[in-house]
């Protein structure tokens, strides 16, 4: 190995040559893999320990799965679970529902085009916290500006945060006000980056419909999958926005997995916090990983 | 047949900007509107114009609120914003360098890790634990460790995608050149990133900045306060001054806006690359 003379004059596929392969040392990983070990693996190895025990930061009794039980028995944590279900699928479908159509509007040369996408963009740069609370005055039930347009067109005003059955549908709804700016930009960037011979053949064979069905849905299948995607996993963490709207209120209506581990780590439930994170990993992963595998098959078949 | 063509793009134009405005343009003129009255009237959440426009009454007012805390809250957020970005690039241009450059069984151990890293949200509670241990709970330096940690992965994936578009030839280049590994990497490879470095400091720096949830948990206590945490004592403390809550929205929202001005086309042309590449 240390001979001077191994130097290939041909390279095969795989395997580097040691003069080439010590330029790029595995030192080149240590200080990340310090900070990422440290400060993210270790946590997450931890939490499946103290998920299973009584903990108080300072000493751990072990309890085995006192806690799961406990929280796939108490009906609110349920309903949290079922919760952030709901908000992870409304979130991701209704943001490829609303953007796809909208990039396509916005990639068609309206007049004001740059105008449009900054202004949808510009939701995107603002904190959650501050989105979260703009809306809840905005929905304020007697009131709010939404409910005063309402009255004013003699439609029905609803309390849209204080009701138990749509509070959670009502922070969906700010979810995707906040996230169409970044999936609109995606789907932007799949729909202008298709080569414009496919539309001009498309053209060729009938009208609009036909671009849609044929050429535009096919080739920005990638993007729809990076929307679906990241906002699938966006929902399933979502916590900001839950929080200062309604604190997982009113009750334990519009709960989720995070508002959950929140509320349990400040009532000093630690064990029973940790548990409700190694629930969320675990949903995480079974559902992402699965996901993510089949969207790549489908591209493989493109 | 093309003034009709012109009389429905015309027509498509109007009815985008009247949705767009009303779903959009609205709330952030309600924000203004509320941010320029004065309490009695903020508190009536109602879409007019103040009856004395007194908006930078209550800028000022909210800058000077309790010692002004909202002057180091701002440099609190400036430090941890800078110092975790910083961070953040030059620990992920090294993986990203040596993971596309190799392709041998550590380099896909640590892809994996890293797309562990992007999906699985962070076990909070561990890591309070984790940092009491070592000292850096309730520090800045804590939370920028653990700012790092998480927008790690992502940075290396944007990072991995770019330096796949550099060619090997450059680096051999440097090698018969003499160069030493630490060489190649600062002198040669860094400097090409800059488009993809950009990227990440941007959307870093303005997903770091706007970070609610990890100072709640690691910075609570008010000499550490960031910019969004002084929102949320307005929320919990103070709910009657509305005028003063948005007048600290539109405050804390300046750096970013900023940010996103002079970089516009930078973020909207790499966070589209690597997200649909990725």
């Amino acid at each position: 190995m240390t001979n001077k003379n191994t130097l290939p004059t041909s390279r095969k596929k795989k395997t580097q040559p040691a003069t080439i392969s010590r330029m790029y040392s595995y030192w080149f990983y240590l200080p990340a893999a310090i900070v990422f070990g440290v400060f993210f693996l270790i946590p997450t190895g931890l939490a499946f320990y103290f998920s299973l025990t009584r903990w108080t930061l300072f000493d751990a009794t072990f309890i085995g799965l006192e806690n799961y039980e406990y929280f796939f028995r108490d009906p609110q944590l349920l309903t949290a679970l079922r919760n952030t279900f709901i908000y992870a699928i409304l979130t991701s479908g209704s943001k490829v529902i609303i953007s796809l159509p909208l990039a396509l509007l916005l990639t068609s040369g309206l007049r004001l085009q740059s105008f449009f996408r900054s202004v949808i963009f510009f939701p995107v740069l603002i904190s959650a916290v501050a989105v979260g609370i703009t809306f809840s005055s905005l929905m304020q039930p007697s009131d709010g500006l939404i409910n005063l347009a309402l009255e004013s067109i003699g439609l029905p005003q609803p309390d849209w945060l204080g009701d138990p059955d749509l509070a959670l549908y009502s922070v969906i709804m700010i979810d995707i006000w906040k996230g169409i700016g970044i999936a609109t930009l995606i789907f932007i960037a799949g729909i202008t980056s298709i080569p414009t011979e496919y539309f001009d053949a498309a053209s060729l064979e009938g009208g609009a419909w036909v671009k849609f069905r044929h050429v535009i849905l096919p080739l920005s299948r990638n993007a729809t999958f990076t929307v679906i995607l990241l906002s699938f996993i966006g929902g399933l963490r979502t916590f900001e926005i839950v929080w200062t709207t309604t604190r997982g209120g009113p009750g334990f209506a519009s709960d989720v997995l995070t508002s959950v581990i929140y509320k349990q780590y400040q009532a000093g439930f630690y064990g029973l916090s940790v548990a409700g994170n190694v629930v969320l990993f675990i949903l995480i992963m079974s559902l992402v990983y699965p996901l993510m595998r089949f969207f790549n098959r489908m591209e493989l078949e493109l | 047949m093309t003034i009709r063509n012109n009389l429905t793009r015309t027509l498509i134009d109007i009815i985008t900007l009247i949705v767009v405005s009303i779903v959009f343009i609205v709330p952030f003129v309600f924000i203004f509107l509320t941010a320029s009255k004065t309490q009695a009237e903020a508190a009536m959440f109602e879409f007019s114009l103040p009856s004395q426009f007194r908006l930078l009454e209550n800028l000022w007012e909210v800058i000077q609120f309790r010692d002004y805390r909202m002057v180091l809250a701002l440099w609190n957020s400036f430090l941890l914003t800078v110092g975790s970005v910083l961070l953040i690039v030059i620990l992920a241009a090294g993986v990203a360098f040596v993971v596309q450059r190799r392709n041998d069984r550590m380099a896909s151990l640590v892809s994996t890790l890293m797309l562990t890293g992007l999906i699985i949200p962070p076990a909070v509670v561990p890591t309070i634990f984790v940092l009491q241990e070592i000292g850096l709970y309730k520090t800045l330096l804590g939370l920028i460790f653990v700012e790092v940690s998480i927008q790690l992965p992502f940075a290396v994936l944007i990072l991995r995608a770019f330096m796949a578009s550099i060619p090997r030839e450059i680096d051999e280049a440097a090698i018969i050149d003499g160069s030493s590994p630490w060489q190649l990497f600062f002198y040669v490879i860094f400097p090409l990133l800059r488009p993809a470095i950009i990227t990440i400091v941007v959307v870093s720096a303005v997903v770091i900045y706007n970070d609610f949830t990890l100072p709640l948990y690691f910075l609570p206590g008010s000499e550490n306060v960031t910019a969004q945490l002084t929102l949320f004592s307005f929320i919990s403390q103070f709910s009657s001054r509305w005028d003063l809550l948005f007048a600290d929205v539109i405050i804390i929202t300046i750096p970013p806006l900023i940010m996103y001005i002079f970089f516009q086309r930078e973020i909207v042309a790499g966070l589209t690359s690597g997200a649909v590449k990725g």
